[in-house]
């Protein structure tokens, strides 16, 4: 951004055109050191994850001196490895599903009636994001013991819920409180029952919505680990917790560890690809 | 088909939003709302549409009671004043909209789309979405998917006001006839008192959310039933001063005195004069007294100027043709043709036409 700026600063003064020059040549200098800078974490992970665990141990190396793909191989190949992503996808898109299919309509009543409490209703939804994750675990894993929810992968995803319906009930309501109620009537005039219009007309318009907030309860939902590590055990246990269970007798496996970190980059990455054109929008809860 | 609406009001929050209305419009009628902003115009569209449930009072179609019907189930199109089109749909598809909801056949839904957009100078456009339109095509657009339906009731909410003159004039002047053909009842709201004459038909004026009059167009600009649709059918707005009638003589307020037309009434009243009835220079006729008056300011338009006046401590406006350029503040003469003139009640209710208003 600093460098736009200095392009527009340098559009405006036409005569300072040196002065400018080197100021821009400033700010790209400081846009990418602060670019290396971001990208020294995530490039030595990746880094130690092409690494043995003797090279890692016996000195600092700035890339592979001897490539290896073992613990990618590891990974998988052993089952409580690759069940650990399997697990996590699983909760993650069950969360995303079930969050939005119980804020699209709940985000539609916010934008379009008036009802008695609504505000209230609308602003407590987002206070829910504001309790810590560990005030819920207990009361969750007292309530899925007794059901026969502990331990899969659709408790982790209920759970998660609570932080996430609210969420995408805000973006929605954004994204659709920006789409006219006239096309609402229009579509009514025109016949339209109100699930065609709503999947044939309505959809189309908040489909950049329906995205961020996908993303973001994929997002949340993925990163969390209290309560999916407080609600599994074996069977349904995120990559997460299983990343943290890796200091063995022999030691810590830092190749290891540094691959399953890498893959877990992944996922984020892909889907934030999907959404880049209406992220902005979505941090502002879909208002403009 | 004929709509009925029988005392329909609407009241939310404890505010009255539409005081009753009853209203009859016939098959094939043009019928104008006119009235200016928060008169309760849309209010009264929305009622017809169906899209909001009256507080009071029965809508009746085809003497059948549909008070309680919504507008999926009525026959029945809007046009909005924003242009509202269906944007991830195609121009086509945005006209053919509820054609495909009505399942007409494939080639019957083709046959009127294109003869619509043929109307309406759309043809070109009908592979477009409608963000791709200017303004103008945009509303023609929505103006075509009121078309195709061939509803029985067409209602359009000052349809015009947001594109600029010369489409303006051209839809105003194609409108009517589009849907005449149909057979079906427009209803057409606006806020400018000539758009409402040069469409015709019949116009019911609206003031804060009350049906003041309703009937032909032209009557009801000349005979104004009541002082509040004078000042709706007045642009720019209606010249209104205090006077007082006694025997067969209008007393204004400083002092002159007119020979009043209404006979058998005394006591106080409201006179109203249209702009273009006042006449600066020459004495119009025999019975016309001079006012004075103080410019305020001058406004030209190229072939008439509008010069406001402040007439003993009243802001009225004087339209005459030509171009006239006045300094503000210079005195000025303003003649007063009882011919012309309004009279009204204190309680608003019309006393006198003008006779020449009469004549016309």
């Amino acid at each position: 951004m600093s460098a736009s700026v200095a392009r527009a600063e340098a559009v405006r003064r036409p005569a300072a055109a040196p002065a400018a020059a080197s100021g821009a040549w400033a700010s790209r200098l400081g846009l990418a050191l602060y670019l290396l800078f971001l990208a020294v974490p995530i490039y030595w992970l990746v880094n130690m994850s092409l690494k043995t665990n003797f090279e890692i141990s016996s000195g600092m190396t700035l890339w592979p001196r001897e490539p290896t793909l073992d613990n990618y191989r590891r990974i998988f190949t052993d089952s409580s490895w690759y069940s650990g992503y399997i697990n996590s996808l699983t909760y993650v898109a069950l969360n995303t599903v079930i969050s939005l299919l119980a804020a699209l309509p709940a985000a539609y009543a916010f934008s379009r009636y008036r009802f008695l409490g609504d505000k209230h209703l609308f602003f407590w939804l987002l206070s829910n994001r504001m309790a810590p994750p560990a005030v819920f675990a207990l009361p969750f894993f007292q309530l899925y013991s007794a059901v026969g929810l502990f331990d899969t992968p659709l408790a982790v995803a209920l759970a998660h819920c609570v932080f996430n319906i609210p969420l995408a009930v805000w973006i929605l309501e954004g994204f659709m409180s920006g789409v006219p109620r006239e096309i609402d009537e229009t579509a009514a005039i025109d016949g339209y029952s109100f699930p065609h219009f709503f999947m044939k007309i309505f959809m189309p318009l908040i489909a950049g919505g329906v995205g961020v907030a996908g993303f973001f309860c994929f997002m949340f939902s993925w990163v969390e680990l209290l309560l999916a590590r407080t609600l599994t055990t074996v069977d349904a246990k995120p990559i997460a917790a299983t990343m943290t269970r890796t200091v063995s007798a022999a030691g810590m496996d830092w190749g290891l560890l540094a691959a399953a970190g890498t893959l877990t980059i992944i996922p984020g990455a892909v889907v934030i690809w999907f959404v880049r054109n209406h992220i902005a929008r979505g941090f502002a809860l879909g208002r403009v | 088909m004929s709509l009925m609406l029988e005392d329909i009001a609407l009241s939310a929050g404890g505010r009255v939003l539409l005081h009753p209305v009853t209203l009859s419009l016939e098959a094939g009628s043009l019928n104008v709302l006119l009235g200016p902003t928060l008169a309760g115009k849309t209010t009264l569209l929305r009622l017809m549409a169906g899209l909001d449930r009256p507080s009071g009072g029965r809508l009746l179609v085809d003497g059948r009671d549909m008070t309680g019907v919504g507008a999926r189930q009525r026959s029945v199109a809007m046009v909005y004043q924003q242009f509202i089109n269906y944007p991830s749909l195609t121009v086509f598809e945005n006209i053919a909209s509820p054609l495909r909801v009505a399942k007409l056949p494939r080639a019957e839904v083709e046959a009127r789309v294109h003869q619509a957009a043929e109307l309406l100078h759309l043809a070109p456009y009908l592979g477009r979405r409608p963000l791709e339109l200017s303004g103008g095509q945009q509303q023609r657009t929505a103006i075509a998917r009121a078309l195709v339906k061939r509803a029985a009731l067409v209602l359009m909410d000052e349809p015009l006001a947001n594109l600029d003159y010369k489409l303006r004039e051209e839809l105003r002047e194609e409108l009517p006839r589009l849907f005449a053909e149909s057979g079906s009842i427009l209803v057409y709201a606006t806020t400018d008192p000539a758009e409402a004459l040069m469409l015709g038909g019949q116009v019911a004026t609206l003031w804060e959310g009350r049906l003041t009059q309703f009937g032909p167009a032209g009557a009801v600009f000349r005979r104004p039933c009541d002082i509040l649709t004078a000042r709706v059918f007045s642009d720019p707005p209606l010249n209104e001063a205090p006077a007082r009638l006694a025997g067969r003589e209008l007393v204004l307020a400083n002092g002159r005195r007119i020979p009043a037309l209404q006979r058998g009434v005394e006591g106080e009243c409201t006179i109203g004069v249209r702009a273009h009835e006042l006449v600066l220079d020459d004495q119009p006729g025999p019975d016309a007294v001079p006012l004075d008056a103080t410019v305020r300011v001058a406004e030209v338009t190229g072939s008439e100027s509008y010069i406001h006046l402040d007439v003993g401590g009243l802001a009225w406006v004087v339209l005459v043709p030509g171009v006239r350029r006045p300094e503000p503040g210079e005195r000025i003469t303003v003649w007063l043709d009882p011919r012309r003139l309004f009279l009204f009640g204190t309680d608003g209710t019309l006393l006198a036409t003008p006779e020449l208003a009469e004549a016309a």
